[in-house]
């Protein structure tokens, strides 16, 4: 196996991704992800690939559009306002059908909020990364292991189905160290190929577009329908949860990223008041993970919502169970962590009001 | 569980207690336990308390931001007046009593102080007393292994062979405290 070596969230995303075969970064310095950027300055030229400080946001989402267009796995970070920013490019990707990888390290909001760990763009990113009619890819990891291992599959996901694809981490899951194990690198030799890019062809087939641009209405919802007949089979095939003493459980906490670490003690300690709560965790917030839920709806005397945020995961964990047991909310925002014995207190009195 | 160090280290900025969470958590790496460091990045490291949470466990862990640290090492007196208070019962604090010039001892907590950074002033090692008091925090909880303890030092210090041995001598100045 290979080794394991301490590294903060941010540094094992950024390695990963290169391991992954990205060879270009484009970003823009926002705390608290600064430390990608920074990683990607020191190692991306020893790879031979290009690390470019954009003059905005705006200008690294759509250095991003090109170099992905051009067929190069390539990624850019940022936190809270500076996803904002990029929000118009990441469309404009999404309508190309152009994959790519973007980071949010979330701080708190909204405007320029706090720098602390917050999961308040949960809604952006799984409703509204930008205008019109797409979906992105959300993944949510909850360790510096996670981080490593979701930046490395994100460009598989994104180059098969061709969708731009987050990776939504927090201040605390990018601040924090953990040991890791990061995967092994890719040659560039066996990245899948892409006969759509517009890369030099030597005249040897018609020229390829990258393009966003149909005036002709019904061209365009031909090409969004057909998008959508892609989303249809991400829902169906990369829903991905990890469920935590769900069994028995009749108070089921569900959690993702850092609130789902806060989550998981809170889970540990209710147990040991002899109280049955478990956790289902989303990996995927975007497709997000729907079966999970639906596969402890039928034991389950209650569902606890608990993000860093004033509940937005909240609507999809409602949707899914459908109003068959009651689903309430704890949360904490502006870049507040909630603590362990504060979820406690919450799993306490949900288990009291829905107990015989 | 028993097992398990949760431990604030806490100074100001420059003051190496980042660094020395470090030292710690390597430790833990080494032993090939669970692990976590959480540094503060905030507007809080402007206001004198630069400060990490640093978690060893047998356990996955949970929250990395450790509230009621079963252990404190504070390098200064902001950071001692910040955390004293959140350490859990039967915890123990190590503080610098060159810094910290104003001691309080919550019932139940175990408070040591030694003048860690005049200590190393006097044998040379100017700036290593976040080193020292790691030494007299693994003396009173042995939270690692000796050779976990050497082996963190060299992993975190040790790229230059003087730095490594000064930082050899400043964990013994601790211990042995």
């Amino acid at each position: 196996m290979a080794e394991k070596v301490l590294m903060k969230g941010n540094e094992a995303m950024a390695e990963a991704a290169m391991r992954a075969g990205c060879r270009f970064f484009f970003g823009y310095p926002i705390t608290p992800q600064t430390e990608v950027a920074a990683y990607m300055a020191k190692m991306m030229p020893k790879v031979g690939g290009t690390y470019l400080q954009a003059e905005s946001e705006v200008a690294a989402i759509n250095m991003v559009y090109g170099a992905s267009a051009a067929g190069a796995r390539v990624m850019t970070s940022s936190s809270s306002p500076g996803i904002s920013l990029k929000s118009e490019g990441i469309s404009y990707m999404a309508g190309a059908d152009l994959p790519g990888v973007i980071v949010n390290v979330q701080r708190g909001g909204p405007g320029l909020g706090s720098i602390q760990p917050s999961q308040a763009d949960y809604w952006q990113a799984t409703k509204a990364t930008g205008h019109g009619d797409f979906h992105i890819v959300v993944y949510a990891p909850s360790t510096v292991q996670e981080m490593a291992d979701y930046a490395f599959k994100a460009f598989d996901t994104a180059d098969k189905y061709r969708v731009p694809v987050m990776i939504m981490a927090d201040g605390m899951l990018g601040q924090m160290m953990e040991p890791v194990v990061l995967p092994e690198a890719l040659a560039l030799e066996d990245l899948p190929e892409k006969p759509w890019a517009t890369c030099g062809h030597g005249h040897k087939r018609p020229h390829n577009v990258a393009n966003s641009l149909y005036l002709t209405a019904s061209d365009l919802e031909d090409l969004v329908r057909e998008r959508y007949e892609r989303y249809a089979v991400i829902e169906e095939t990369e829903q991905e949860a990890e469920t935590y003493l769900t069994e028995d459980a009749d108070i089921v906490l569900v959690a993702f990223g850092g609130a789902a670490r806060v989550a998981r003690s809170a889970v540990n300690a209710a147990r040991e008041q002899g109280i049955k709560a478990g956790l289902v965790r989303p990996i995927t917030l975007w497709p997000f993970p729907t079966r999970a839920i639906e596969a402890v709806v039928p034991t389950a005397k209650a569902f606890l919502d608990v993000e860093m945020n004033m509940g937005q995961m909240l609507e999809d964990v409602r949707l899914a169970v459908a109003g068959r047991v009651p689903v309430e909310f704890y949360g904490r925002t502006g870049g507040v962590i909630p603590t362990p014995d504060e979820v406690l207190a919450a799993i306490v009195a949900l288990n009291e009001k829905v107990g015989e | 569980m028993g097992k398990d160090l949760t431990c604030v280290v806490a100074g100001f900025g420059g003051q190496g207690s980042l660094f020395a969470g470090k030292v710690i958590a390597t430790a833990g790496l080494i032993e090939d336990r669970e692990v976590s460091w959480m540094p503060s990045y905030g507007p809080e490291m402007r206001g004198g308390t630069a400060n990490c949470s640093v978690t060893l466990s047998d356990e996955p862990i949970g929250s990395p931001l450790i509230t009621r640290p079963r252990a404190l090492i504070a390098l200064n007196q902001p950071s001692f007046d910040k955390f004293i208070d959140n350490v859990e019962e039967g915890g123990i604090v190590v503080v610098d009593t060159a810094m910290v010039p104003s001691l309080t001892e919550p019932e139940g907590v175990t408070v040591i102080g030694i003048p860690a950074t005049k200590m190393c002033e006097e044998a040379g090692l100017k700036g290593l007393g976040n080193i020292v008091l790691i030494g007299k925090l693994w003396a009173e909880t042995g939270f690692c292994s000796e050779e976990a303890l050497d082996g963190a030092i060299a992993k975190v210090a040790g790229k230059k062979p003087e730095k490594l041995e000064q930082n050899r001598q400043a964990i013994k100045l601790g211990i042995n405290a």
